[in-house]
């Protein structure tokens, strides 16, 4: 049996060894420090099944701004899933990276982009583990700060460059708000700890308003971080410009462990009304302006950036139903879909581009990413028989037993309108006729074997989610 | 047995796509299916109650979801319809210039996504079978389509997509209405539920019209109907049999299946709405069918009308309209099926399907004449043919609704309008085949072969088992009468 807590300091280890190894073997093919980063993280996931479970009366200091509970070893292990399948587009990816990085050497720069992600990852875990504001703060700046290098990572790319830039700049005024807000409900409960912060918010003659206050600017934080309407300015020109396989990870990593602090923090404030009413009217902004928005795009990650925000939107109808299980499903969910659809992108988008135009014949070219890519958009779309339907499905029915019934008709017209576009791209692979310069696509066993475990994940939670309810109990 | 039928199309399907040859496998599974449920519906108790051939597995203990199958004598009559169209749809589609396997393997996956839902118990999988035929219309019909496909391509998705999800919310809504102890998605229990009065009536009628307008856009009820027309008229033929033929009774089985049985009270509520809306589909778009110039709008306005008809029957909501509805569901897919059959072989062969330019093909193409002609005297319901018997059920059904001597109630006008339908469908129906294949054409010079006589077969199976259930109704009767009789009894 494991203490949680190594589980991250094991992550960090594996980080600094590789950083090591990659500042004295200069002879070493880099590629080689992505499989191990791979192996050494597929590792630290077997282990999470071995994690000793938290004694409830345990007093240790460690235990007041960290819990080990079902639902952190959740996210923890979608962190580690979602960075495992972030490294497998990077190994992909390599080749661009080393166009967009200049360097004496010709693969300058590329260890450092294996290994930042494990780095990301430790914040991603810790943050699924917080439960007091410190550790919540830390452990975001964390993730934030790797994803400002990840983001400009190719630096000879202009968009990079500009992408990292508008996502520093608006990050930091996130961060900002975020530690304001911890001020004022720490100024009015005089506590860190979210369960202190339930049990006082309970006292009878409190005054709310100042937490309140301190409650919404936390919102406007984490609202950043979810991509949520209006704080999603930053998310289409980030997505875009970034490396592929670090767009994968930021609307999935970061959504993710945004989510489960949003969880977190909310609990003290659900007895608030007004705090209800704000979430239904962030939620139903999300859900019109990222449907809507997605419809007219014509570049594929462009297109999943606002697809994005719209899934943020449903993530949001299960929160304000207060459905901790809806969440999770959804994102595992939308963690299967989403990695496997930035995968085929990478793949596709190899030396041409990310236009819908690309994605042109398709069927032809390439059968299996044609089928990967069908499979995704139908997740997305909320087809049956996969992943994405049984996330709606539950949300559906958190928003139904909650009696949102508001809500519920917005977000069915928005998943309408979510089937136009996302077949927008099924209609590119299929009915259109591939470019005549266009070649077969070589794809490397590593990243079929994931492509095909992330179908075969698609199909299987669509049909069978027991395993997710019971790793939640 | 039931699980063979349920998962021949889509094992034969996901066969196909790796790489079996196309026609061969296509054509052994539906044979399977068809015959596996020719079977079962001669096997089937028609005394015993409730469900037979019952199949669980659990999936889900905390969702209460389970994958269960089983089968009534709706139900089975439904898939029986599935077997026989699917078989014909593979049978007529000839040679695929461009990927024949997918072209296959998506005709499969309807069809499978059809009997699958007929098929389902669970709520659940009876939703998610539905959808499964989603992706391959899309396909079918923007690949291998004629005329304007990609619009028409799109606009069946929107649609049929939209109307999925407020169907979605219907049945979850359903779910949340029982009281927690009893809450499944497993018809059974909601059936149990229902009959021991747990759904109030308030929340009845507001679920009945969620289901209605979801039901309603899949089943194209006026005014959500504008996608079938188009849809049918550049589908590939294959797809719009199966679609017109089977898929499309997949919302009027949900409503004979849930929303009569389980919502009474709602279905009380809105009868008066959902009359006019029929009316409305009988009348109004008869006469927009009379006013088409091309054969195969025609055929795609006439199949939306007739769906007036079924809905007539489950209003009507006694035995005799009921099961005069099922059966005609049944009838309506035969013949709809046969006459998208052969418009399709038309096409292959004449330059335009509009009326103008046609003539003279019976000469040319007697075999095509002939099946087109008996499509379109069972579609005009002439006796001898199932139509006949199923709208004589569902009239006499309204009718009996509500009767009495003093006064006629809305339902036995809604009635005698109703059969001036007869009257309308008789004309542009002759109309249609008076123009297309008699007469003389404006470009005596064309000369075109007639349909092959290997496609003897689909015709034939598609009329004799029109004609079996006309002349010997009874053997549809006594399977699914008892299914209704439950349902009424239970609910006064």
């Amino acid at each position: 049996m494991i203490p949680a807590p190594y589980l991250e300091v094991a992550v960090i280890i594996l980080g600094t060894i590789i950083l090591l190894v990659e500042s004295f073997a200069s002879q070493l093919d880099r590629r080689v420090l992505g499989y191990a980063a791979l192996f050494g993280l597929a590792v630290i996931f077997i282990a999470t099944f071995f994690v000793a479970p938290q004694s409830s009366t345990a007093s240790a200091p460690l235990w007041t701004f960290y819990s080990a509970d079902a639902l952190s070893l959740f996210f923890k292990r979608i962190a580690l899933a979602t960075t495992a399948g972030v490294l497998v587009m990077m190994l992909d990816f390599a080749p661009s990276v080393s166009i967009g990085v200049q360097g004496a050497t010709p693969q300058a720069g590329l260890g450092e982009f294996f290994t930042i992600p494990l780095f990301t990852c430790a914040g991603l875990m810790w943050m699924a583990s917080a439960i007091d504001f410190v550790l919540i703060f830390v452990s975001l700046e964390l993730v934030t700060i790797s994803f400002y290098v990840l983001v400009g990572f190719t630096r000879r790319n202009p968009a990079s460059l500009e992408a990292a830039v508008k996502y520093l700049v608006l990050s930091a005024l996130a961060t900002g708000f975020l530690v304001y807000g911890i001020t004022w409900i720490f100024g009015a409960t005089g506590e860190t700890n979210l369960q202190k912060i339930t049990t006082v918010f309970s006292r009878p003659g409190l005054e709310h308003n100042a937490a309140l206050f301190g409650g919404v600017l936390v919102i406007v934080a984490l609202g950043f971080k979810i991509a949520a309407v209006p704080f999603h300015i930053w998310v289409a020109d980030v997505y875009q410009g970034a490396p592929t396989p670090v767009t994968a990870y930021l609307s999935v990593g970061s959504k993710a462990a945004g989510f489960i602090v949003l969880l977190r923090v909310l609990e003290p404030f659900l007895i608030l009304p007004q705090m209800r009413t704000l979430l239904v009217a962030i939620a139903v902004l999300t859900l019109i302006y990222g449907n809507l928005a997605a419809l007219p795009q014509t570049n594929v990650k462009r297109l999943l950036a606002y697809s994005s925000i719209a899934h943020a939107g449903y993530l949001l109808v299960a929160v304000v139903s207060f459905s901790g299980r809806a969440v999770a499903f959804y994102l595992v969910a939308y963690l299967l879909m989403t990695l496997l659809s930035f995968a085929v992108l990478v793949l596709v988008s190899q030396g041409e581009g990310d236009q819908l135009e690309n994605f042109a014949g398709l069927s032809q070219r390439s059968p299996f990413l044609a089928f990967a890519m069908l499979v995704a958009m139908a997740s997305l779309a909320g087809v049956p028989f996969t992943a994405g339907f049984l996330g709606k499905f539950l949300v559906f029915d958190a928003a139904v037993s909650a009696q949102h019934f508001g809500l519920v008709v917005v977000a069915v017209i928005t998943v309408g309108a979510g089937f136009y576009y996302y077949f927008k791209v099924v209609r590119a692979i299929y009915w259109d006729a591939p470019p005549s310069s266009a070649d077969k696509i070589i794809i490397s066993p590593l990243t079929r074997f994931a492509i095909i475990a992330m179908i075969a994940g698609t199909f299987l939670l669509g049909v069978y989610p027991q395993p997710i309810f019971d790793a939640l109990q | 047995m039931l699980l063979l039928v349920t998962f021949a199309p889509i094992v034969a399907a996901v066969l196909i796509m790796l790489g079996l040859p196309a026609r061969t496998t296509a054509l052994a599974a539906s044979a399977l299916t068809l015959l596996t449920s020719v079977l079962l519906f001669f096997g089937f108790d028609s005394i015993a109650p409730g469900f037979q051939f019952v199949f669980t597995i659990p999936i889900s203990t905390e969702l209460r979801l389970n994958f269960a199958l089983g089968v009534d004598g709706l139900s089975l009559l439904m898939i029986l319809l599935g077997a026989i169209v699917l078989l014909a749809a593979v049978w007529f589609t000839g040679e695929i210039e461009h990927h024949e396997n997918a072209f296959y393997a998506c005709l499969l996956l309807i069809a499978g996504g059809a009997i699958g839902a007929f098929a389902s118990l669970n709520l659940f999988f009876f939703y998610a079978f539905h959808e499964l035929a989603l992706i391959p219309t899309f396909l079918l019909i923007g690949i291998w389509g004629t005329g304007n496909r990609r619009a028409a391509a799109w606009k069946v998705t929107i649609y049929l997509a939209l109307g999925s999800v407020i169907l979605l919310v219907g049945l979850i809504m359903l779910y949340r209405a029982v009281p927690s102890s009893a809450r499944s998605l497993d018809l059974r229990v909601l059936q149990a539920a229902a009959s021991a009065g747990q759904i109030a009536p308030a929340m009845q009628s507001s679920i009945y019209l969620v289901l209605l307008i979801g039901f309603g856009t899949l089943i194209s009820l006026v005014p959500f109907h504008t996608w079938a027309p188009e849809a049918y008229a550049s589908a590939p033929a294959p797809a719009a049999m199966l679609h017109a033929g089977v898929l499309k009774k997949f919302g009027l089985y949900g409503l004979l299946r849930l929303a009569l049985p389980l919502l009474p009270d709602g279905a009380r509520h809105w009868s008066g709405l959902l009359l006019v809306l029929l009316l409305a589909n009988i009348i109004y778009i008869g006469l927009v069918t009379i006013a088409q110039r091309r054969l195969d709008w025609m055929l795609g306005y006439s199949s939306v009308m007739h769906m007036g008809y079924i809905f007539l029957g489950i209003a009507s909501a006694n035995i005799l309209g009921t099961t005069g509805a099922a059966i005609l569901m049944f009838a309506h897919g035969l013949s709809i099926a046969l006459l998208f059959a052969i418009t399709g072989e038309i096409r292959k062969r004449v330059p335009s399907l509009d009326f103008d330019a046609m003539g003279g093909l019976a000469k040319q193409m007697p075999l095509a004449a002939f099946a087109f002609g008996l499509g379109v005297f069972a579609a005009i319901g002439l006796p001898g043919f199932s139509n006949f018997a199923a709208e004589i059920m569902v009239v006499f059904g309204a009718f009996r609704n509500g009767f009495n001597y003093q006064h006629f109630h809305i339902f036995q006008w809604a009635a005698f309008l109703a059969l001036w339908g007869v009257v309308i469908s008789a004309v542009y129906m002759l109309r249609a085949y008076r123009r297309a294949f008699f007469g003389s054409s404006p470009e005596p010079e064309v000369v075109v072969a007639d349909i092959r006589s290997g496609f003897r077969f689909p015709i034939a199976l598609l009329v004799a088992a029109s004609i079996l259930f006309g002349f010997f109704p009874q053997i549809a009767v006594q399977r699914i009468a008892p299914a209704f009789r439950n349902y009424f009894t239970a609910s006064q």
